[in-house]
């Protein structure tokens, strides 16, 4: 490496919810097992830095390495010893990525562009976390720091720039979300669960989370309404008590299993005045409904059932999906602009040595000058002509630094070389006698953008 | 100078109206904090301009269609910014009326806007405060009519389970139920003493506290619509579409009233006689 360039190369190797079943991916994960995938990979030799992402979606294992292919095989096969599996079991589900793809493929995770459900922001939490455990167990470097950074600057421009974040995507998200245009603040209002299920009771945790106060429990069977009541710290009552605690409730949330119609039109119209025309918020869940699709019609009553939240659903996703393209416009350009930085890591040896030699001419020739002097210099002239001397310096490399950097795009390793001959860099000083750390410090030095 | 201030508030509420519509288009509260400042501004240099046309005229300037349009506009924005103030999440009402408050004062810029001296009939005590007070009523009812217009956008987009832009930009039903409320409540009182000191001042000028003006019918019945809506509000708990219907209905009764009668109807209060 005698011209002062060394290739470092970004690895991708992983799995997802569309690659691989779970029954893979969760083999994969090292869940349960007493060892760090962080220590396993760094004790490859020639892997430089890793971060190592396992959500229940994704496992993913991003490599610094020089030796490309030895780092990938070398992985595969630590990453299928520690978990007990046969290499040849998993291969088919992974991908690769190398490079540019590499840092595509981690900016459209990190957006959630590369999620079951588009745009979801959880993993750029997990992703944070993932970051976080390796730059503990100081598992990354220069270029890991700045890629991970990078991604999650990326992810918050996607969120702040495009719509891919908007929009509820889960029915009982966007019953939330039709709560609060009805309600506005949704602190002190009251819920009402008519009946039971999955989807309700996860309408009705959001809407505590959301700051509904109290949440009451009508059931056909009362100890089910007692049960479920505990478990959301609410009231339990019977389904005859329906209608005087319609009176106070703001929002209902209906899924019995009744066949027919349990509140209609009629009955509730009839409560609106008793209630002094307070709006409210029913969301039929239940198949067939609970509610008389009339009830809609009633002013200041406001009827969703489960089709009607579906649509809701459906049309975000459209509009998600319509974002996600502005969003890999962004990713696009932020892949430039990292490659651009990547690319520019190689002629850093060559700008240190160039810096390393001007500052050895300049201290050797200041020392000698100072020497011949027939006066000594006061502290403060000494320190006036240290000053001068590495201004002088400093302004001459800055143009022949900025050429380097921004010609080494257009013309490749012929500026190295050139740069490298004409200021004799491989002569008197090799680069060899610098070790490879101080490069580094150099490199961190560098400006972040 | 007063004219130049005019002009300035002018062109800064149509800066702050395209902020407004930025921010309803792109929801970006840059946008809405830029609008919010831009309107600060241009609603000092309208006060100033009103304070200098008082001290230039040596009367209060609420004697002609200039004026009283001119100081409409500015009742209308002092109002917006007590909303504004109480309704944190209510930024896109600003694009609703701060067109209207740019329209008041394109139109007050084509009335006749010269200082004439004051005909003996509006030399009195009761000039500055009836007219000031029912102006800044006017403003009120504006913004109740605004907020009543956008509860029935975004309680169309709800009720036909179309969730389009609207249903994201507009605020929630109950908050913009909320703004009609206290816009009324504020708005109405000061209908009610705007009318009582009109009277004392009828009485005072002309022996009479009632003539059946057109102007003083049509205020009556703005009056009247107002007062239903109150009552509706208050007693039976009427809220939302109905409210925002109604205010609307009040909202018409004052255009004809603002607009029309003062203009083609011939009584105390049309501005177009004083300088024919």
């Amino acid at each position: 490496m005698s011209n002062g360039t060394v290739k470092d190369h970004l690895i991708l190797i992983g799995l997802n919810h569309r690659t691989a079943p779970v029954e893979v991916r969760e083999k994969l994960s090292f869940a349960g097992r007493d060892l760090d995938p962080l220590n396993l990979f760094l004790g490859i030799p020639v892997v430089r830095e890793v971060l190592f992402l396992s959500t229940c979606n994704r496992v993913e294992l991003l490599l610094v390495s020089r030796e490309p292919e030895t780092a990938v095989e070398l992985s595969k096969k630590a990453w299928g010893e520690a978990n007990d599996i046969e290499v040849s079991l998993f291969e088919k589900h992974l991908y690769y990525f190398r490079n540019e793809e590499a840092v595509r493929h981690l900016f459209r995770v990190a957006a959630g562009l590369d999620s079951m459900v588009l745009g979801e922001p959880q993993i750029l939490g997990q992703l944070k976390e993932a970051y976080r455990r390796a730059a503990e167990r100081r598992a990354t470097g220069v270029i890991l720091n700045r890629l991970l950074h990078k991604a999650f600057s990326v992810a918050k421009r996607i969120r702040s720039e495009t719509g891919i974040g908007s929009h509820a995507v889960s029915v009982s998200y966007a019953a939330v979300e039709l709560a609060k245009k009805i309600f506005g603040d949704l602190s002190g209002k009251q819920a009402m669960l008519i009946g039971a299920g999955e989807m309700a009771e996860l309408a009705a945790q959001h809407l505590l989370n959301q700051g509904v106060t109290k949440l009451i429990v009508a059931n056909r069977t009362l100890s089910r309404a007692i049960e479920l009541a505990k478990q959301f710290r609410g009231e339990a009552i019977s389904l005859e008590e329906i209608e005087d605690y319609l009176l106070k409730v703001d929002i209902v949330i209906s899924s019995t299993g009744a066949p027919h119609y349990v509140l209609s039109a009629a009955q509730i119209k009839k409560l609106m005045r008793p209630r002094k025309m307070r709006p409210i918020f029913f969301i039929d869940i239940a198949v067939p409904r609970d509610i008389d699709p009339e009830a809609n019609e009633i002013e200041n009553v406001f009827l969703y059932d489960i089709d009607d939240l579906k649509a809701v659903v459906e049309e975000n996703l459209a509009y998600r999906r319509k974002e996600a393209l502005r969003a890999e416009r962004i990713i696009e350009e932020e892949v430039l602009k990292f490659k651009a930085w990547l690319e520019q890591l190689k002629v850093y040896p060559t700008i240190v040595a160039l810096r390393r030699k001007a500052e050895e001419i300049r201290r050797r020739e200041l020392e000698k000058t100072l020497a011949h002097l027939k006066t000594k210099l006061p502290p403060e002239d000494r320190e006036a002509l240290e000053v001068m001397t590495k201004s002088l310096v400093n302004k001459l490399l800055h143009d022949p630094i900025i050429y380097l950097k921004n010609r080494y795009h257009r013309d490749g390793q012929q500026v190295v070389d050139f740069t490298r001959k004409v200021f004799n860099l491989d002569g008197e000083a090799p680069l060899e006698a610098s070790p490879p750390e101080s490069i580094l410090a150099d490199l961190e030095k560098a400006p972040k953008h | 100078m007063n004219l130049f201030f005019f002009k300035l508030a002018l062109i800064v509420y149509a800066i702050a109206t395209v902020g407004y519509f930025v921010y309803l288009y792109t929801l970006k509260k840059e946008a809405a904090k830029g609008a919010y400042y831009t309107l600060l501004l241009g609603f000092a240099f309208h006060s100033l301009s009103i304070i200098l046309r008082w001290v230039e005229a040596g009367h209060p300037p609420l004697t002609n269609l200039f004026e009283a349009t001119s100081f409409l506009s500015w009742g209308l924005v002092l109002g917006y910014l007590i909303i504004d103030r109480r309704f944190k999440q209510a930024k896109t009402l600003g694009a609703f009326v701060l067109p209207v408050a740019t329209i008041l004062l394109v139109y007050s810029s084509f009335c006749p806007k010269e200082i004439l001296p004051l005909p003996p009939v509006l030399k009195s005590f009761w000039l500055p405060i009836h007219a000031a007070i029912s102006l800044v009523s006017y403003g009120f009812f504006i913004l109740a009519a605004a907020s009543g217009v956008m509860y029935l956008i975004q309680e169309r987009q709800i009720k036909k389970k179309k969730l389009g832009g609207w249903f994201k930009r507009l605020p929630s039903l109950e908050v913009l139920d909320r703004i009609n409320e206290l816009s009324l409540k504020i708005g109405f009182p000061l209908l009610t003493v705007g009318i009582i000191t009109g009277a004392v001042w009828a009485e005072e000028a002309w022996g009479s506290y009632w003539s059946w003006d057109p102007k003083e019918t049509w205020s009556l019945i703005m009056w009247l619509i107002y007062a239903a809506l109150l009552h509706e509000r208050l007693a039976v708990g009427w809220r939302g579409r109905k409210a925002a219907w109604l205010s609307l209905v009040g909202f018409m009764a004052w255009l004809i009233s603002f607009f029309i009668v003062n203009l083609y109807v011939p009584g105390a209060h049309t501005y177009v006689e004083w300088h024919g």
